[in-house]
């Protein structure tokens, strides 16, 4: 370094690593290729050259028929792949026209009760020619039931449906806190699910193992890529417990990272995620097969760090996001809209944020190289730091579960570990932020124009609870209330033997025309129903 | 940041109707309890009938709402209308998202103060204290 001063900021990465001032060749990294072991440059050899990442934006709001056609315009605009927002009632595995959902129908997503609404949802389009992604997690097993119910009354066979189930369960407790039942039984219908899709849904991934929530609940990205893989680790023990074979379990579980706003942490986080999984999966569970050791992963981009003030500003802070999802060596990407800290995005928004990932993938030719950071010093420092970050972690939930990180990552939510942990990370960031040791543009420094209107936001008619209501009562009207209860009995009777795999007996409700309540209602009486203790 | 002084008031902080995000309420709870208040945490999935029996239990002077799903308006009003159903002075503030179009209809509500996304700490305590400044 020269004499000049230093400029006296805190010289870390947003998650606390310290960082120097400048790298150099002691930090060379591996030397292996993409498509090669450990896969830290990239799962495949050609990566954006054979195909770019599908630009999957996910939406949902109102009824299914508002977002029907949200999904069409999408389609229209150059969208490659669906990813359905549910709204909470939904996500909650509750009705719409439960007590408890006042003012919540269709607000933060949309309403699905029967698999009459899934038939709405996508009518029109051509389901075995779009891949779909379902954002789902508690009720996961009830609502993949439904999917598949409504995609073949509507002529596509199951194992023409490609796409992806969240149903990662675990980091509900840990995070996001979308639970219904404790977590055993919930690791059962886990289980089920990827027993189903290994049997009988070819192009489906029955699990999207999710580090966005625990980012965004504050987490650090060290925190994160470990809570992460250790959850994926704890899916291929609970897999190979219900009786498959790794290399039935590994390959169908696929990955969802945040991007968040300290560029080169984020890619190192990617490159660490990618290493960390090949060698955990080759050394530890013993797997052969090359698809069972390559993470692919969806990238979103953190909501937390977008603003309510100078909300345009986002559209930047989500660009250079998604670039490090991009440069990160992602498969799938939903970029945010600039209005998300007001309200679900407008038409407007959502069609800038989609533009966002194609004049990244069509103007900038970022696309052109595989791993194009590999081998700078500092990236590859920064890979090796987080990986070794992230191994202290995991050695402490496999501690915790005396050699099984599947008890690991039970007993660390059942003991509010990782939640404490979580929160913890979240208040030390909330200072720095708050005292301007990481300075928030438009709110802790530049603030001048932060008197302007804000945007135009998306209003959701408070019309769509009452509709959504009435389409269910005219449901329940028609259905055949025998055979409806006939369905329910069998789904409670085979809740209670945990080995019948629950997706036969799913079908069969659905079919029936019962609802999302009524499917959640029949497994909690078996299962009981999770609570945790609030703790700050 | 606002040092520590004295204890300023007691605050029951709650999480309404479904949602589970509770990055910002345990935040908000931890920045007023470093701020001199002291802080009590309903957890996760309350009903407004549950949200004013726990303020009354608690003997609490104000009480912060959490509300990012969009259904303010149907969860806000009804906890300021039981409280003072109970004949409790206890303001209400809420905090989240709450679209600007909807203030009219929570002040009318009797909501002390709305404290929207990007508040500071000292925002956050301004609001509280002058929603207390608001009892009789």
């Amino acid at each position: 370094m020269d004499a000049a001063a230093d400029r006296g900021a805190e010289w870390t990465t947003m998650s606390g690593v310290p960082v120097e001032a400048v790298y150099g060749p002691e930090h060379p990294g591996p030397g292996d290729l993409p498509g090669q072991y450990p896969f830290t440059r990239g799962p495949h050899a050609s990566m954006y050259r054979s195909k770019l990442w599908t630009m999957r934006m996910f939406a949902g709001f109102g009824t299914p028929v508002d977002t029907n056609e949200r999904f069409r315009d999408l389609l229209a605009q150059g969208g490659s792949g669906l990813s359905v927002a549910f709204d909470l009632p939904t996500l909650m595995g509750r009705d719409s026209d439960d007590p408890m959902c006042r003012g919540e129908v269709g607000r933060c997503g949309v309403a699905v009760d029967t698999v009459a609404d899934m038939e709405d949802l996508f009518r029109g389009i051509d389901l075995g020619a779009v891949t779909t992604s379902m954002t789902i997690n508690s009720p996961a097993a009830v609502l993949l039931a439904m999917f598949v119910a409504a995609a073949e009354g509507a002529g596509t066979p199951r194992e023409r449906l490609g796409g992806t189930l969240q149903n990662d369960i675990l980091k509900e407790y840990q995070a996001q806190k979308e639970f219904l039942f404790p977590p055993r039984p919930s690791m059962r219908l886990v289980a089920d699910t990827v027993r189903f899709a290994a049997a009988e849904m070819p192009r489906w991934h029955p699990v999207s193992v999710s580090g966005y929530h625990i980012r965004e609940a504050g987490s650090t990205a060290a925190q994160e890529l470990a809570f992460t893989l250790g959850n994926g680790f704890a899916y291929v023990e609970q897999g190979v417990a219900a009786g498959l074979d790794v290399d039935e379990v590994a390959p169908r579980l696929s990955f969802f990272f945040n991007a968040h706003l300290d560029f080169f942490e984020e890619i190192a986080k990617y490159r660490a995620a990618r290493r960390m999984w090949a060698r955990w999966l080759r050394h530890r569970y013993g797997a052969a097969a090359t698809r069972s050791l390559q993470l692919r992963f969806h990238t979103q981009t953190a909501g937390v760090s977008l603003t309510a003030q100078q909300p345009e500003l986002n559209i930047v802070r989500t660009a250079v996001e998604a670039l490090a999802g991009v440069l990160g060596g992602t498969q799938s990407l939903h970029t945010n809209s600039m209005d998300e800290t007001l309200a679900l995005p407008t038409e407007k928004a959502a069609r800038i944020a989609l533009r966002t990932q194609q004049v990244l993938a069509l103007e900038t030719r970022v696309a052109n190289v595989a791993d194009p950071l590999g081998g700078s010093w500092y990236v590859e420092a920064l890979t090796d730091e987080l990986e070794a970050r992230a191994e202290e972690l995991l050695a402490e939930v496999d501690a915790m579960g005396g050699g099984s990180m599947l008890e690991g990552a039970i007993r660390g939510v059942e003991e509010g570990w990782f939640q404490a942990a979580i929160a913890d990370s979240a208040y030390d960031l909330e200072r720095r932020l708050n005292d301007g040791r990481f300075p928030v543009v438009g709110v802790t420094c530049h603030t001048e124009g932060n008197e302007e209107e804000p945007p135009e936001i998306l209003y959701i008619d408070p019309a769509a609870e009452e509709l959504q209501c009435k389409r269910l009562a005219s449901v329940r009207e028609q259905r055949d209330g025998t055979v409806v209860r006939a369905a329910l009995d069998r789904l409670t009777a085979e809740a209670a033997d945990p080995e019948v795999n629950l997706m036969p007996a799913l079908l069969a409700a659905a079919g029936a025309r019962a609802t999302v309540g009524e499917c959640c209602g029949a497994l909690g009486s078996v299962f009981g129903w999770w609570d945790e203790a609030p703790a700050l | 940041m606002i040092p520590f002084t004295e204890l300023r008031a007691r605050v029951l902080v709650a999480k309404l109707g479904l949602d589970g995000h509770d990055r910002g309420v345990k935040v908000v709870a931890r920045l007023l309890r470093d701020a001199g208040f002291e802080v009590i945490y309903t957890g996760l999935r309350q009903t407004p009938e549950m949200v004013v029996a726990a303020a009354r239990d608690e003997d609490v002077d104000v009480v912060g709402l959490s509300m990012l799903s969009g259904a303010h308006l149907a969860l806000a009003p009804p906890v300021v209308a039981g409280l003072r159903a109970e004949g409790l002075d206890i303001p209400v503030v809420v905090g989240g998202i709450v679209p600007d179009r909807d203030l009219p209809a929570l002040e009318a509500a009797g909501v002390a103060e709305v404290i929207g996304p990007g508040a500071t700490a000292d925002e956050v305590v301004a609001a509280v204290e002058r929603a207390l400044a608001t009892r009789t």
